[in-house]
């Protein structure tokens, strides 16, 4: 089976490929030479079946997201459907401020129903979201996703996002992370909105080195 | 103009220091004295700023003969404002405010993490680096973007210095504990499970501290695994943040700065991921790794060079001063 590398991420290698005559995508989580081998395999095992299992759950939640077509658990690797798109992170720096904010709604509103279906995804960032021709987001990337119920770590959730707007996106952080809540609250209902908004706050005052009041928020 | 300098003085926590870095970047002078606290105990914050009120004419003239520099030549004294412990930070404020106001020179205010970072990419070379900061004060990793430098990852709750010194001062080595950790983790061979938490690109080190400070009172296992454990596990966490954040940026030079940085195991991983992404990998001299006077006195070189400034009326001191809310005029994206 022929591979070509992609992308070389933190957790795994990306390989586009092909099964039955159509492209794929291999997601495949390589050995970590930094890591001792003990936690590099638990690592590995538990992220893999994770992640094709959340992928799954979260097409059911109604998320869009890749199909997974095989696991293998022996090689590390997902072999799942290829997704034709550009990163969210790309278009955010590179299209219409616009449009940029309604995806952000958008997003907002595909993490409500994730939240919804008690499914956390654990690494929310704008490389983790693929955007395609026909304006479609698609959610990738569930290697550090779990299930809660907990409204502390759907909060985090929304705050890893936050901070990546802040810290990349930082010229429209603020617009676009606005977008992102209001989609959230119109997918979530206001009683819950409210808790978990709450929460985000807490989190980012939790932080180190934080004069309370400067913490930027709505 | 390679005469004219600029003396620095460091406060923060444990360290007082003092140095005088000319206006090209030559380290002249630093000097130091660091308040060990009693076996078994932590940073006291007013035992540390009175032994930093005992030490400092010492540590001030000694760097000022070392320098071999007349006062005349002292275009500028800067200190660290923050962030850091209240009573040790005003300590050394009330040093700077002397000198400067003495010698008739502007007051220069520094930002400790900044400081550390500054020093770290003047001892190295890098150019554009995404930085990993670790310390008894910070565990974040920072690259630089308009103006700012922006938190791309940190830690939730205690940092990784803090992680290693509570842990270590329980299992009853000397604080700080980082190379007694260090040395008696190589002596480790098992590994004992511990919790490991990722969340995005931060991570989490309170759990884990509880588990190991569980697991040595337990009295089940043998000191120098758990040593080697806790690191393993703590590092790991961090390593892969680092990792995440650098093929998000897409930076080509990654830089390792802080106290903690000295760690040899640290620096193997982190290496080992910027070769994987074929970034150029730095690490901070050991010498200017811990907090020192020249962190403050380069910064102070930088920010005096684009006329920052503060009157002394105004040059309180900022225990909870955020790094990313500090404009850096002197570096260009």
């Amino acid at each position: 089976m022929w591979m070509r590398l992609l992308r070389k991420g933190a957790e795994a290698n990306i390989y586009l490929s092909t099964l039955i005559g159509r492209r794929v995508i291999v997601k495949k989580r390589i050995r970590k030479r930094y890591r001792i081998r003990e936690i590099d395999k638990k690592l590995r095992d538990y992220r893999t079946v994770h992640e094709a299992q959340l992928l799954h759950q979260a097409k059911k939640a109604g998320v869009p997201t890749p199909t997974v077509y095989l696991v293998d658990r022996e090689k590390f690797e997902v072999v799942m459907e290829y997704v034709e798109g550009v990163r969210l992170k790309d278009y955010l720096e590179n299209g219409s401020l616009e449009k940029a904010l309604k995806l952000c709604f958008q997003l907002g509103k595909l993490i409500g129903k994730l939240h919804l279906k008690g499914i956390v995804h654990g690494d929310l960032t704008t490389s983790n979201i693929i955007l395609t021709k026909d304006w479609k987001m698609f959610m990738v990337d569930f290697g550090l996703g779990f299930y809660s119920k907990e409204v502390e770590d759907y909060g985090v959730d929304l705050y890893l996002l936050k901070q990546v707007f802040e810290s990349f996106h930082y010229k429209i952080a603020r617009k676009c992370f606005n977008h992102v809540l209001e989609g959230y609250r119109k997918t979530v209902g206001e009683e819950k909105f409210r808790e978990v908004e709450k929460k985000i706050r807490e989190i980012g005052v939790r932080g180190r080195y934080i004069p309370s009041e400067k913490r930027f928020h709505r | 103009m390679g005469l004219k300098a600029c003396l620095g003085v460091e406060s923060t926590a444990h360290t007082f220091g003092v140095s005088i870095v000319t206006l090209d970047g030559k380290i002249l002078s630093d000097e130091k004295a660091v308040y060990k606290p009693p076996m078994g105990r932590g940073i006291h914050p007013r035992e540390s700023a009175q032994h930093h009120t005992k030490t400092a004419p010492t540590i001030l003239q000694k760097a000022i003969e070392k320098a071999k520099i007349k006062p005349k030549n002292i275009v500028a004294v800067a200190f660290s404002q923050g962030p850091g412990l209240g009573p040790c930070l005003r300590t050394g404020a009330t040093v700077a405010r002397a000198l400067a106001s003495y010698l008739k020179v502007p007051l220069i205010p520094v930002h400790h993490a900044i400081g550390h970072i500054e020093l770290a990419i003047l001892t190295t070379g890098a150019k554009d680096p995404l930085v990993v900061l670790v310390s008894g004060g910070h565990t974040c990793i920072v690259a630089f973007a308009g103006g700012r430098w922006r938190v791309f990852g940190e830690t939730e709750d205690i940092t990784l210095g803090n992680l290693i010194d509570t842990y270590g001062r329980e299992a009853g080595y000397p604080t700080p504990s980082g190379s007694a950790v260090e040395a008696d983790a190589k002596k480790g061979k098992k590994f004992i499970d511990l919790p490991l938490t990722i969340k995005g690109n931060n991570v989490s080190y309170s759990g884990l501290l509880t588990a190991a400070l569980n697991k040595l009172k337990g009295g089940k296992w043998r000191r120098e695994d758990l040593s080697y454990s806790l690191q393993e596990a703590a590092f790991t966490a961090l390593a892969e943040t680092a990792e995440r954040v650098l093929a998000f940026t897409e930076k080509d030079e990654l830089l390792l700065a802080g106290g903690v940085a000295a760690n040899r195991r640290l620096q193997e991983m982190l290496k080992a991921i910027a070769e994987e992404h074929k970034a150029r990998f730095f690490v901070v001299p050991r010498e200017y790794s811990g907090d020192c006077g020249a962190q403050i006195a380069w910064t102070g070189v930088l920010a005096y060079k684009h006329k920052v400034k503060v009157s002394i009326e105004k040059s309180f001191v900022k225990p909870k001063w955020r790094l990313d809310m500090v404009p850096i005029p002197w570096r260009k994206t």
